[in-house]
């Protein structure tokens, strides 16, 4: 059952790009007419995702992860550049590409009527797979994602974690060598992720291509072994989740709160304390690569604050970065 | 991402439709089932009973029973078609998404639209068969060829009304509109387009309205055959007319999904 990915070589990989990448993008782009007027919803990315792995797609609202992942489920025509997946083009072999590759969309599209058993048997139909062979599929599928006791339910009178899982085996019916999750977790509480993120664990493990967008840090830390940040239709970083905090932040972040409104003069003192200082309306947050010895500097200079703490710099701090502390919606 | 009809790939949804089926009959058999004998009892046999059956006024039939019958059958294919494409077609699209799942697959629009009106045809197969079995114990038919004849035309009634019904709703925003047309569209059909009296009743004008309607064509056509008394030109103009509308429909509910589910 478990297969796995063969060490690549960097240069190996790049001889073999355009045959053996799952998704090559290049210069891909995606507008919308909506009320009259064009949105540009993806500017032109360049994507390449190899063999097992797992890819994150990282992003505020309105980045353009969602229309970049319907365009590689071969569900929206791109509008320009190059897409090809799995060495074929969505626009020639559409049923081909979607005959082997499995959607988690971010909005169930369950059979709400239909019970749960039903609802990953019609599906596999849809694939064109023999009964008896989705009928087994699907009692695999159900035991994998922990569903078994609610075969005969319905969909509706689940909860929304257990439609997520059931969403998720639903798109490994067909056995798919790439499995496309658009905000898996989204709107499920912790134990739920912890559940969903698990199962994905184990499908990598397997050798599925994964790729997901996510807005959740840590999910994408947990998951991906790559990934890219977008910011309004373009790619704005690219990395592994260390490499990424490694380019655009510190190994370790200061937060000191001084008392309300003195955080602005504060700021200009300390500047030369840390490689980069942001003033935020509660904190001062310093980025530096040895938290406490910057606490201890901030003393020496004769500052109180009312709490400091050092934590180590995570995505989230990258993505902030990258992406600002805007409001998007 | 627009693909052709692969007839292979719209048998794949069988399944699906089978299962719909199986949930749903129980729901639909009172309406489908029962009130055609409720309407052929009231209208036919106890408000036919006083009304003279004279066949120069009744065009061909011997009684009014023999008269609305078979204009009965063909608006109960059309009020079939109205609530199969309406609010499940919308369903399927807006509330469930349940066309946003299928099209994730190999299936294709072109695909997914022939399944659904393949369906919605078979429901008014089963609805005819009940309804003409049920006036057959009546003893109103003419002809067993005329009959049987006449049931194939109920299939094609109702892909005349299902195509263009279903592009209508794929191009519709939300529901808001299905009231109208209800009330505008589906009741005065029922009523005025000859299932119930000789259009000839009407004024001028309006009788020329109720021959441009669909389910004028669909209700002579299906008199015509039960009744035996063939015109062999009219059949042509009628089943020509709702060919077109089926054709020209199909092929715009095709065009129009794919507008709406592939952005």
């Amino acid at each position: 059952m478990t297969r796995t990915p063969q060490p690549v070589s960097p240069a190996a990989a790049r001889v073999g790009a355009v045959s053996d990448a799952m998704i090559h993008a290049s210069g891909l782009r995606k507008s919308f007419e909506a009320g009259g007027t064009t949105v540009e919803a993806v500017k032109g990315i360049d994507v390449e995702v190899r063999p097992g792995e797992a890819f994150g797609f990282l992003g505020p609202n309105g980045a353009g992860k969602s229309s970049t992942m319907r365009m590689i489920a071969a569900v929206s025509p791109v509008s320009a550049g190059t897409l090809r997946i799995l060495g074929m083009d969505p626009a020639v072999d559409g049923p081909k590409i979607r005959a082997r590759i499995g959607v988690c969309p971010q909005e169930d599209t369950l059979d709400t009527e239909l019970n749960v058993r039903d609802n990953l048997y019609i599906y596999g139909r849809y694939f064109g797979l023999p009964r008896a062979e989705v009928r087994q599929r699907a009692e695999e599928l159900l035991e994998f994602v922990q569903l078994t006791e609610k075969a005969s339910a319905k969909v509706e009178d689940l909860s929304g974690g257990m439609k997520r899982r059931l969403t998720i085996a639903r798109s490994l019916i067909n056995k798919p060598d790439l499995l496309l999750l658009d905000e898996p977790t989204t709107g499920l509480d912790p134990q739920a992720r912890h559940v969903v993120w698990d199962r994905l664990f184990r499908l990598k493990q397997q050798g599925v291509t994964l790729v997901l967008t996510t807005h959740y840090m840590d999910e994408a830390e947990q998951l991906c072994d790559r990934l890219v940040v977008m910011d309004k239709g373009l790619i704005v970083a690219e990395g592994s989740p260390a490499s990424l905090i490694t380019q655009y932040s510190t190994r370790e972040v200061t937060e000191l709160r001084f008392a309300l409104g003195e955080n602005e003069a504060i700021a200009a003192q300390v500047e030369d304390l840390a490689e980069r200082v942001e003033v935020l309306p509660d904190r001062l947050l310093l980025y530096s690569a040895d938290g406490e010895e910057t606490i201890a500097k901030v003393h020496e200079r004769g500052l109180r604050p009312v709490m400091s703490l050092v934590r180590r710099s995570t995505l989230e701090d990258v993505f902030l970065r990258l992406t600002g502390r805007t409001l998007v919606d | 991402m627009t693909s052709r009809l692969d007839l292979r790939r719209a048998a794949r949804m069988t399944d699906y439709w089978a299962v719909v089926y199986r949930r749903t009959w129980k729901g639909t058999a009172i309406s489908s089932f029962v009130v055609p004998l409720l309407y052929i009892l009231a209208m036919g046999v106890l408000l036919g009973g006083f009304i003279k059956g004279d066949p120069s006024k009744l065009e061909g039939a011997t009684s009014y029973l023999a008269f609305v019958a078979p204009g009965m059958v063909a608006a109960q294919s059309m009020t079939t078609v109205f609530g199969e494409v309406t609010y499940p077609v919308m369903g399927m699209i807006k509330w469930h998404r349940t066309y946003y799942g299928m099209i994730a697959t190999p299936l294709g629009v072109p695909d997914v639209v022939f399944a659904h009106l393949a369906f919605v045809v078979f429901r008014v197969a089963t609805v005819a068969a009940v309804f003409m079995a049920v006036m057959a114990s009546f003893g109103v038919f003419g002809s067993v060829w005329g009959v049987l004849v006449a049931y194939l035309v109920q299939l094609l009634i109702g892909l005349a009304f299902a195509a263009p019904l279903y592009a209508l709703t794929a191009a519709m925003k939300d529901e808001s509109a299905f009231a109208l047309v209800f009330r505008l569209g589906m009741i005065p059909m029922f009523l005025f387009s000859g299932a119930f009296f000789p259009v000839s009743n009407l004024s001028p004008p309006l009788e020329a309205l109720a021959k441009i309607t669909p389910l004028w064509h669909g209700v002579d056509l299906t008199r015509m055959l039960v009744l035996g008394h063939v015109d062999g030109s009219m059949v042509l103009i009628h089943v020509v007319y709702l060919s077109v509308l089926a054709l020209g429909g199909w092929y715009g509910a095709t065009r129009l999904l794919e507008r709406r589910l592939i952005t």
